[in-house]
């Protein structure tokens, strides 16, 4: 096995143990930091695979962007904090 | 074994990962996070199968993968302003029939 | 507090059928990956009629050009998950807190970069890895971090430019698809002298609207005082 195979075989690896890290942590905070850091080794697998369009759309909008939509969701939960203002989307009914 | 051989069976492994944490998870955004995943794993499979032939790279699975990275994207970010109606609606940010459920989610959220 | 209610946990027999299932599902799979021949791909027709596309980057005269009816329908999935999204509720309140001197310092560097990055994806995206959603997404990072420092000037810019932003990357796309159809082609189908222009046109387009609606996506509900 060569080193090209011996770094997919080691990518493939992480990728499966950073993804399981990411759904199986107690902490939900830490959860979402690990599926950054799965996008980011995910990045690196599409570079891999010849495909470095995929990987900066991939390191971007499925790290980056995937990342910063999570984290905001997860300090807007109602209960995060004492002085939570996430009431104030009140009444939109008049669909 | 080729690379492509190689990350398209990470890629199975990636859908499985997913598909056991989505069924099992009762938190939402968990849920979320596993959708995600399996997206991810769906892009290996793809990619990964795509470069197992002889003829170099082919740059449409690469194509229909940057168009599915953006759709994931689109379909989280819809998704995550749901769980927020929900969870503010609701008080919790689970589904009505998972509210008793408790795995693995014991002093995390 | 979240209690364990036995009647409703999915127990151990239900795992196991879930690890089974999942098992044969891969297995399945894999084998169907390892059996069949695989079909050659279609590199090589793209690599033939890469001339007339437009682009020399291989993807890009994909996404653009061969398969470009698949990126307008993105383009209106991302539109659509904004409406979807914006229909859902006012933004939420940021919280005014001072924001970190880390990410202050972080931003005067990254912020006034961000346009540039942006800018070089766009127009490498042409014959050198880039596009048009990886420059708009440099973009919309950007707007993610200066929304994040909570520390905003009185712009005082009117709300207007954001929907004819967020429109007219779906917009162009589809008038540039209708305007080729004057000299008796088909529905974008771009002629092959113009191809070039046209995909850069679009770009620019694509990139300005995935920027705002993926930085619209990150606020997370529609601007206030709108119905």
């Amino acid at each position: 096995m060569n080193t090209g195979q011996a770094l997919d075989l080691l990518l493939v690896l992480i990728l499966l143990w950073v993804a399981w890290a990411a759904l199986s942590s107690r902490d939900l905070f830490r959860c979402i930091v690990m599926f950054i850091a799965f996008g980011l080794v995910l990045s690196m697998a599409w570079v891999r695979l010849g495909a470095p369009d995929v990987a900066l759309a991939e390191a971007a909008i499925g790290a980056g962007l995937a990342g910063a939509l999570l984290l905001a969701t997860w300090a807007r939960l109602p209960g995060k904090t004492e002085d939570s203002q996430l009431d104030a989307e009140g009444d939109n009914d008049e669909d | 074994m080729s690379s492509g051989l190689l990350f398209a069976c990470g890629g199975l492994g990636l859908l499985a990962i997913g598909l056991w944490a989505l069924v099992l998870r009762a938190h939402l955004i968990r849920k979320v996070l596993a959708v995600n995943v399996m997206g991810s794993g769906a892009f290996l499979l793809l990619v990964g199968a795509g470069s197992m032939g002889e003829t170099g790279v082919d740059p449409v699975p690469q194509a229909m993968v940057i168009t599915g990275i953006v759709v994931a994207i689109s379909a989280t970010a819809l998704a995550l302003a749901l769980v927020l109606r929900l969870a503010n609606a609701t008080g919790k940010p689970a589904l009505p029939e998972d509210r008793e459920r408790d795995l693995m989610d014991e002093g995390g959220r | 507090m979240k209690t364990r209610d036995a009647a409703t946990e999915p127990g151990l027999a239900f795992r196991i059928g879930l690890a089974l299932l999942l098992f044969a599902i891969t297995a399945g799979l894999a084998l169907a990956l390892l059996a069949e021949p695989v079909a050659p791909g279609v590199a090589g027709q793209v690599e033939a009629a890469l001339g007339d596309s437009g682009a020399k980057n291989h993807v890009t005269a994909v996404l653009l050009n061969f398969r470009g009816y698949d990126t307008l329908l993105e383009l209106a999935v991302l539109t659509s998950a904004l409406v979807g999204v914006w229909a859902l509720g006012v933004a939420p309140d940021i919280r005014e807190t001072t924001p970190s001197p880390v990410l202050l310092g972080m931003n005067s560097v990254l912020i006034p970069l961000a346009p540039l990055f942006c800018a070089y994806l766009l127009w490498a995206g042409a014959s050198r890895p880039g596009g048009a959603f990886q420059a708009g997404a440099v973009l919309a990072a950007a707007a993610v971090l200066y929304n994040i420092s909570c520390r905003r000037p009185e712009l005082r810019l009117p709300r207007a430019p954001l929907r004819p932003g967020i429109v007219i990357g779906l917009g162009v796309f589809i008038a540039t698809g209708f305007g080729v159809m004057g000299g008796g082609r088909a529905f974008m189908e771009y002629p092959a002298g113009l191809a070039g222009g046209l995909i850069l046109l679009i770009e620019t387009a694509a990139t300005l609207s995935i920027a705002l609606i993926l930085a619209s996506l990150f606020v997370g509900g529609r601007p206030e005082g709108e119905p």
